[in-house]
């Protein structure tokens, strides 16, 4: 569904990421892991369009989307959580999620999606009317999250979605990751919680400086020597 | 069914202020000082208004605003004056002109941020002045004489239409985009929201405005020059905006009231009354720093119709 060939971008002078390719099949969760640094949220913001890639492309069913604005992006069906979820603080829970429907023209549709989100995280309904800020950070991790499966997306791109979190809420938030997988969504998740995320995923990538180093179903990334010194702290 | 109710609830509030006003006007009540200074009012209020979708919704620091009132002015007058054309057409022209000046200054600037985006529109404010300081067909450094057409109903319509426009706007879809925008670029931008789009829409929106109020002010006070339009002028503007509350449209409304209020009647005392001035606005920051308002508007206050609002009503 999603073919990433050898893409090079940079920050004005400064490469962040070298060659890089990847390839997301449909229904798959594909976890991209690695040190800060790397380069996994910059290959995020590429592929939703806030950055331009200078080489390369990227194939999204059938079509290319290298360079193109991020609205259209949007509308093609890729969503993107960003890094430390970024909700709009002096907003209502419910504005948050109706600005996540923001392309959408179907409002039967849009309607539904309030109910699947509100049923995926209860916690949601219950403060609908609170402003986003005044959450703890799992709930706007939520929200962020809620807000993104308001843009009916294929594609879910999530980026750092345990950053910041009590480990059971780690726990809670993967186990909906899992869950929005298996209503038909397909996930490209960015994580530091290396053995959290490879435990959830089919296949995984390892990006160190900006180049993959290593590519593989997840379950043998877990259980490579390598890959356990350097990312899962021995465990 | 509440916000229709709530509209005409508005619409009647407007008639009747517009209405006991005009009949103290034309019975001799309100002496013409008076008459004059609550047209002087309207054109502020217009200008906070404006400026509250630039600054208060969409969340870009301008401070170049006389700037787009000063080419109002100027072109409303020309059209008036050189053109002998009537007064709505020259307030609408005005209107057009800054707002494609907005549009001009906007679409390369608003890439910029913060303090950056600031020294630009300032920048642009007092080229504005420059260039009609040289220019001999506007008079120069010795200003354009301009007949005395403003009345209290041009200002009335005006006002009325300007708040209409901005409150309709902030609640539409495209103010919700634009709200976004001011609390998280980013995130607006991965939502798929075209983020510079909607900031030059609001900075082309506010200027128009800024422009209409611009051919008010012009035929206003029989003489315009370009000093009238230097960076202090902006900064009046900024502070109805700021003392109001940034984000609240009657937090502006109701600080251009006050403030222009305070100013009208200190002109008795022109040495202390920029002392006075100054001690208004430090009291205000040091004991409500969000603003009059805050984030709140007048309507919140009553509950039932939810009225213009820049962002939410559950309080801070």
């Amino acid at each position: 569904m999603l073919k990433v060939h050898q893409i090079d971008v940079f920050y004005g002078n400064i490469q962040a990421l070298k060659g890089v390719s990847l390839e997301v099949q449909e229904g798959e969760i594909v976890t991209l892991i690695g040190a800060n640094g790397a380069g996994k949220s910059t290959l995020l913001k590429t592929l939703s369009g806030l950055l331009k890639p200078k080489k390369g492309t990227i194939q999204y069913l059938e079509n290319s989307i290298a360079g193109k604005p991020a609205q259209s992006i949007v509308k093609a069906g890729i969503s993107h959580v960003p890094e430390g979820r970024r909700v709009f603080a002096n907003m209502t829970v419910e504005e948050n999620l109706q600005l996540g429907a923001y392309l959408r023209k179907d409002l039967q549709g849009v309607k539904q999606d309030f109910e699947r989100v509100y049923e995926l995280f209860p916690r949601l309904l219950e403060r609908k009317k609170q402003l986003s800020g005044t959450l703890s950070g799992g709930e706007q991790q939520m929200l962020a999250m809620g807000r993104a499966i308001m843009a009916k997306p294929k594609l879910l791109l999530l980026d750092e979605p345990s950053m910041g979190l009590a480990p059971l809420m780690v726990k809670t938030i993967f186990s909906i990751i899992e869950e929005i997988n298996r209503a038909g969504t397909t996930i490209l998740l960015v994580e530091q919680n290396a053995h959290m995320a490879l435990s959830i995923a089919n296949r995984a990538y390892v990006i160190e400086t900006g180049s993959v180093v290593a590519s593989g179903p997840a379950a043998e990334l877990q259980a490579s020597e390598q890959i356990k010194e350097a990312y899962l702290g021995g465990l | 069914m509440k916000k229709v109710k709530g509209f005409w609830i508005y619409v009647v509030l407007s008639v009747v202020i517009y209405g006991v006003v005009q009949l103290l006007i034309n019975g001799g009540i309100l002496n013409p000082f008076y008459a004059n200074t609550l047209i002087f009012i309207g054109i502020n209020i217009i200008l906070a208004v404006s400026l509250h979708l630039v600054i208060g919704i969409t969340g870009q620091f301008s401070i170049g605003h006389a700037g787009f009132l000063a080419v109002g002015a100027y072109i409303s007058a020309i059209i008036t004056m050189k053109f002998q054309l009537p007064f709505p057409l020259a307030l609408l022209a005005g209107g057009i002109v800054a707002a494609l000046a907005g549009l001009l200054v906007g679409i390369p600037s608003l890439r910029l941020k913060g303090d950056y985006l600031a020294i630009a529109t300032l920048g642009f404010g007092e080229i504005i002045r420059i260039v009609f300081l040289n220019i001999d067909y506007v008079g120069g450094a010795s200003g354009m004489q301009v007949t005395h057409l403003t009345t209290w109903t041009y200002t009335f319509i005006c006002l009325f239409i300007t708040i209409t426009v901005i409150t309709n706007f902030t609640n539409s879809r495209h103010g919700r985009a634009c709200i976004s925008v001011r609390e998280n670029e980013i995130a607006a931008d991965a939502m798929g929201i075209n983020t510079t789009y909607y900031k030059v829409v609001a900075f082309a929106l506010g200027s128009f405005f800024a422009g209409i109020a611009g051919g008010l002010f012009a035929h206003n006070f029989y003489i315009i020059q370009p000093g009238n339009f230097g960076f202090l002028k902006s900064f009046d503007i900024l502070i109805f905006v700021v003392l109001g509350g940034l984000g609240s449209l009657s937090g502006s409304v109701i600080a251009a009231i006050l403030l222009t209020v305070v100013s009208t009647f200190l002109q008795d005392y022109p040495e202390t009354r920029m002392i006075i001035y100054s001690v208004v606005l430090v009291l205000v920051m040091l004991y409500r720093p969000q603003g009059l308002m805050g984030t709140r508007e007048v309507t919140d206050l009553f509950g039932k119709w939810k009225g213009p609002k820049g962002g939410n009503s559950y309080g801070k």
